[in-house]
């Protein structure tokens, strides 16, 4: 098998779907956490400077998940297939609630009744938060496994994803997010709604790991098999340890008023969490619990290698042009918010 | 009904829906890159209230079209799983090559094309208004290069037999190069440059009719004008092109397209008509030969007909294939003599006497994005009964682990959530119509505002509270 600093290239192109989902969950988490704390901001202005904070660059931030998509369905064929008829139901569910979200984000602005503008507030708002809950849920499941028959196939039914665990991972999902946003708004605003965002930082960090904790120690207690992984191979312990520091970190630096370095504790804590969900479940893509033959891992359910080798040329090509018009993007936008006749 | 045929209506309904967008983002951003060009050179008050006018636009169209269109991505996964993991090595490369090249591009600069006025000086924001239309041109090469491959597959072999069946990349350049690729995507190309182009015209001629912001209507009506008559034009040898490729490669859908059922004879073309499929006959207005002397260039050349294709090698609806296909082509045609017409009045200096043309154009929106879709369901069921064109059968491609119920429940769904966007995208376009090509904040603004009694600025936040409070 032909590898590349001593990992084959399913295993890269595996790496590179991780990092395109990580690079979702940290660029378009920060627009769901800051949608579903939404309704928690009262005054017209301080929801216009907020929707404001993520107007110019949420579109981008939603391509990471087209490209993720992308990514899966070209590399990992039978997985794609697999994940998104097994999980049929609830990713209708998630692709209405992104529907809504981007709708309710694009017309809030276009007309200045009250009832118009409230309407579209509670739309983004519950729509964000089906989002979190959605593909958290789904998280869960895919990390728990799924039951799957020798075709690679889902033998299951919808009900059975609505678990404690995969419960657990969307409300910590969801209060991530919350967190992750939050921060990011902060970094945004001044004056009163500043201070509003500072203690609602603190606020959802508290959520955030409550949720967490608890997530934890279900896992533990009643899965115990999901940390195989880090018993086998105690070096990596190192990585679980890093992230308690990073969010440890977080509401050291919110109360030091550092925010963009408690936003990056909070960004690198969303990789570091799903690099250890990726640890734990490779090499599956998807793992069948109750038939081990139906399991889908990088190997059986990839493309041909030629295809492989195509992808990850695209990629090398790709990655750096978009990381250069996402950071131009960025740039351009840097600091508060300023509204204009323009602005949502 | 039986999962096939709901997962079809369910794909249907869903791309046609999505594909009014997306060409509407290509030609109204070829129409932005032309006006803001004009603006940068002449500094022109006129083409920056123009611009700035369709960017609002701009923005409306390509939100509901991203929001569509990622449905479109994973509903491949969700319902065609067989067909997923069949071409997933080829139709997946294309969607992450679109995602990472094109989306990207056209998603990043979209936000400085919107929000960008005051933060970057105008060459940059012109720049980015370049890269947005690129964006969305590359997206086009992607999505038609996929769809093509299934029309005419080309640079694959297939490895495993049944389920697990798939096709593999042998040669990525010929698979990208497909024999159908390079001619379809300039008639989708042109097909999207028209639909935007089209609704600058609409939107222009229905102020000329009205006589209201006349100063930017006219010169906007001409820009457009000049990129219709170009394209609608070239549209036709492209088109033409499209169906010889037809022709070579697809002959049961050639054939279907004129309802044409016997080998032996020279086939004609019709200019309408209908197909009775029962008894294998065709009637209508015809010219006798007129498809044998496009496609041999002689007019008693036989051509092969669908009765030499076993049944279950027929498309199923061949009357609709027929239908869709003419309207397509008396479209183009109209939209040919309509364009030709009224550069012939522009030259004759009399373009904005004729109030009757104007109001033609003020509908004629309706004109390419029609014909966009004709074609597509032309291509799509001209196909059936294979989704892979002689190598897998729509009814083999299904998810086999979804239920009927699963689709309708989603197909409803979506039923209704489109109905509720359509509706909010019309009520939003004509609102920003009626607002016009006017700057908000200023003095025409302000009186145009109270005329329509609704005197609140829309980047006045606190005007909401004061409405409140009286």
């Amino acid at each position: 098998m032909q590898t590349f600093l001593g990992l084959d290239l399913n295993t890269w192109w595996f790496l590179v779907f991780g990092a395109v989902i990580s690079g979702y969950a940290i660029l378009d988490g920060f627009d769901l956490g800051a949608g579903a704390l939404h309704l928690f901001l009262n005054k017209e202005q301080s929801r216009r400077i907020a929707l404001n904070a993520i107007g110019p660059i949420w579109d981008g931030n939603e391509v990471w998940l087209v490209i993720g998509g992308g990514a899966l369905f070209a590399g990992f064929p039978v997985a794609y297939a697999a994940i998104f008829a097994a999980f049929y139901v609830p990713f209708m569910v998630f692709l209405i609630g992104l529907i809504w979200r981007g709708v309710a984000i694009e017309f809030r602005s276009k007309e200045p009744m009250l009832w118009w503008r409230r309407t579209w507030d509670i739309v983004y708002c519950v729509a964000s938060i089906i989002i979190s809950l959605s593909l958290g849920l789904m998280l869960g499941n895919v990390v728990q496994g799924l039951p799957l028959n020798k075709d690679h196939e889902f033998a299951g039914n919808w009900l059975s994803f609505f678990n404690p665990f995969a419960i657990f991972v969307a409300i910590t999902t969801l209060a991530l997010f919350m967190m992750h946003g939050a921060i990011f708004l902060t970094m945004k605003t001044e004056n009163r709604l500043y201070v509003k965002m500072h203690l609602l930082s603190n606020n959802f960090t508290i959520f955030f790991v409550v949720s967490f904790v608890i997530t934890t120690l279900y896992t533990l207690l009643y899965i115990p098999h999901l940390s195989d992984f880090f018993k086998g191979h105690p070096g990596y312990f190192l990585i679980p340890l890093l992230m308690t520091l990073c969010i440890a970190n977080i509401p050291r630096q919110i109360k030091k008023g550092k925010y963009r370095y408690a936003f990056a504790s909070s960004a690198v804590t969303i990789a570091l969490l799903l690099i250890m969900v990726a640890l734990e479940v490779f090499p599956y893509l998807l793992y069948s619990p109750a038939n081990p033959s139906g399991s889908i891992t990088v190997y059986n359910g990839a493309a041909s290698l030629k295809t492989v080798k195509i992808l990850l040329i695209i990629a090398l090509i790709g990655t750096p042009l978009a990381a250069t018009y996402t950071s131009f993007v960025f740039w351009t936008f840097k600091g508060k918010v300023r509204l204009d006749e323009m602005s949502y | 009904m039986d999962v096939e045929i709901l997962a079809r209506i369910q794909f249907a309904f869903t791309i046609a829906f999505h594909y009014i967008y997306p060409p509407l983002s290509i030609g109204l951003g070829l129409i932005l890159v032309i006006m803001e060009g004009l603006y940068l050179k002449t500094r022109s008050r006129i083409y920056e209230q123009a611009v700035r006018f369709w960017i609002r636009i701009f923005a409306l169209i390509f939100g509901i079209g991203v929001a569509t269109g990622i449905i479109m991505e994973f509903e491949f996964g969700t319902n065609w799983a067989t067909y997923s993991k069949y071409v997933g090595d080829i139709f997946g490369s294309a969607l992450a090559a679109e995602g990472i090249f094109a989306f990207a591009l056209e998603s990043g600069f979209l936000g400085v094309l919107i929000f960008g006025w005051k933060r970057v000086s105008p060459p940059v924001h012109f720049f980015s208004t370049i890269m947005v239309f690129l964006g969305s041109l590359f997206s086009a090469i992607w999505i038609t290069v996929a769809n093509s491959w299934q029309q005419t597959p080309a640079g694959f072999h297939i490895v495993g037999e049944g389920l697990n069946a798939r096709a593999e990349i042998t040669d990525f350049w010929a698979m990208v190069f497909n024999p159908s690729s390079v001619d379809r995507l300039l008639h989708v190309w042109i097909g999207a440059i028209l639909a935007g182009t089209f609704l600058v015209l609409s939107v222009n001629a229905w102020y000329i009719v009205h006589k209201k912001h006349l100063e930017i209507a006219r010169p906007s009506f001409k820009i457009a004008l000049t990129v219709a008559t170009v394209f609608s034009l070239l549209q036709l040898f492209i088109g033409h092109r499209s169906a010889d490729d037809v022709s070579k490669y697809q002959p049961a859908k050639l054939a279907a397209m004129e309802g044409h059922y016997d080998s032996s004879s020279r086939a004609d073309m019709y200019l309408f008509g209908h197909v009775d499929a029962r008894h294998e006959k065709t009637s209508g207005l015809k010219i006798p030969g007129g498809l044998s002397f496009l496609v041999h260039g002689d007019f008693n050349a036989p051509i092969r007909g669908l009765r030499s294709f076993r049944p279950d090698e027929r498309p199923s609806q061949v009357n609709s294939v027929f239908q869709f296909y003419h309207l397509m082509v008396i479209i183009g045609t109209s939209m040919i003599a309509l364009t030709l017409f009224a550069s012939w009045c522009w030259w004759k200096g009399k373009l904005f006497d004729k109030r009757w043309l104007m109001w033609i154009f003020a509908f004629s929106v309706l004109l390419p994005q029609i014909a966009n879709q004709c074609g597509w369901f032309t291509a799509e069921m001209g196909r059936q009964p294979w989704v892979v064109y002689g190598l897998l059968r729509t009814s083999d491609a299904l998810s086999k682990v979804v239920t009927a119920n699963q689709i309708v429940f989603s197909l409803i769904l979506f039923t209704l959530v489109y109905i509720v966007l359509f509706a909010l995208f019309l009520f939003l376009l004509n609102r920003k119509i009626q607002h016009g090509p006017v700057d908000y904040g200023t003095k025409e603004h302000i009186e145009e505002g109270t005329k329509r009694d609704n005197p609140i600025l829309e980047h006045d936040p606190d005007a909401i509270v004061i409405r409140k409070k009286s």
